[in-house]
């Protein structure tokens, strides 16, 4: 199927012209947008309390973009950490990102590295999840996971900026948007499950996760328990396929 | 802090972030990976997404203890039947919302005598 699309470059509608191509990575985009709206305000009115002008706010989402780690930069900052200190915890909690970007180059096989290069800027946690999701379906490529990285961005950058700005003027918790991005990992956690294996997996990761957020300080538990679900599931996928085949080689 | 302060913080954290998101794409994506690595790949994303999920729901992050009750989770298990239904995202961020909003209306006037 991949390679069918591949070679004929259609996508969904059939139509590859830029239009298409940015209304369709949009139509994928904006669950992840609407969700990035409450956080990156809450992150401008929370950096702007501890003294980061809306400037340096808009500079920190440009050239860091990464929502958990502006958040402890910030509060770091604010309890006076030096930037080692900042930047060895800023990669540690984003150390998670080679995960997904060595899983995005299965898809992204061959492409050209400056297009590869501009691309590795947007991967998210919510950007990879998303385009992954849709990768699988086959209908989808560099150009509309691009759209989608570089919209989310966006969305991102306006919405600290905003945020710093504009204070408080969304009032906390307004509308369960809080839990957007909740509800938008639930959904593709749903999507992503293809089998027993799958299954197998999810429930591994999220009993590692759970036991090593209890256990550890920190971050490490996403890096930790997905590397330990995933090991799981690969490990039992052999057992398990050969089980509910049906067949024994 | 000054400007330069800022660009050298901001500037020293954007190469962290950027490096682990961009070398193993650039590296990975020229290579013919190993089939187990690739299988292995494959389990990734359920795996991060289920790493990412599961405090969440099952954890209380202030004191980082085993949380059953919490409304993130009673929440998620009618979004969870809406998104194996429907597998729209944005429906399922939709209905998520709502079921939140009206969760923390009920359960504060629940508790509040």
């Amino acid at each position: 199927m991949t390679g069918l699309y591949k070679k004929t470059g259609d996508c969904e509608t059939g139509r590859n012209d830029i239009a298409a191509i940015i209304r369709q990575g949009a139509g994928a985009a904006w669950p992840i947008c609407l969700g990035y709206l409450p956080i990156g305000l809450a992150f401008g009115v929370l950096a702007r309390q501890n003294g980061l002008e809306w400037w340096a706010v808009g500079l920190m989402s440009v050239v860091v973009f990464a929502g958990s780690s502006q958040f402890i930069a910030v509060a770091m900052m604010a309890s006076g950490a030096a930037a080692p200190a900042i930047i060895a915890t800023t990669f540690f909690v984003n150390l998670r990102h080679t995960l997904m970007s060595s899983a995005l180059a299965v898809h992204l096989a061959g492409i050209r590295r400056r297009f590869l290069a501009l691309f590795a800027y947007g991967i998210t946690d919510e950007s990879f999840a998303v385009n992954m999701s849709r990768f699988r379906d086959g209908r989808w490529d560099h150009r509309r996971g691009l759209v989608v990285n570089q919209l989310t961005n966006a969305t991102w950058i306006a919405a600290t900026i905003i945020g710093a700005l504009a204070g408080s003027l969304v009032p906390p918790g307004a509308f369960g948007i809080d839990y957007a991005l909740t509800a938008m990992f639930i959904c593709l956690l749903a999507i992503q499950i293809h089998g027993v294996v799958y299954v197998l997996t999810a429930v591994a990761a999220a009993s590692a996760s759970v036991a090593w957020y209890i256990l550890v300080p920190g971050d490490s538990y996403i890096v930790g328990a997905s590397i330990l679900g995933a090991t799981a599931g690969y490990i039992l996928k052999k057992p398990v396929e050969r089980r509910f085949s049906g067949r024994h080689p | 802090m000054t400007i330069s302060d800022y660009l050298a913080l901001f500037g020293g954290m954007g190469l962290v972030t950027y490096l682990p998101r961009a070398l193993p794409l650039l590296y990975l994506a020229h290579t013919t990976l190993p089939r187990w690595f690739e299988d292995w790949l494959g389990l990734i994303p359920v795996a991060i997404l289920s790493a990412l999920l599961a405090p969440i729901l099952f954890a209380d992050p202030g004191i980082r203890n085993l949380d059953f009750g919490r409304p993130e989770l009673i929440v998620a298990v009618p979004t969870l039947l809406f998104a194996i239904k429907t597998r729209s995202l944005g429906g399922t961020v939709l209905v998520g919302m709502l079921l939140y909003w009206l969760a923390g209306i009920f359960l504060n006037d629940f508790f509040t005598p």
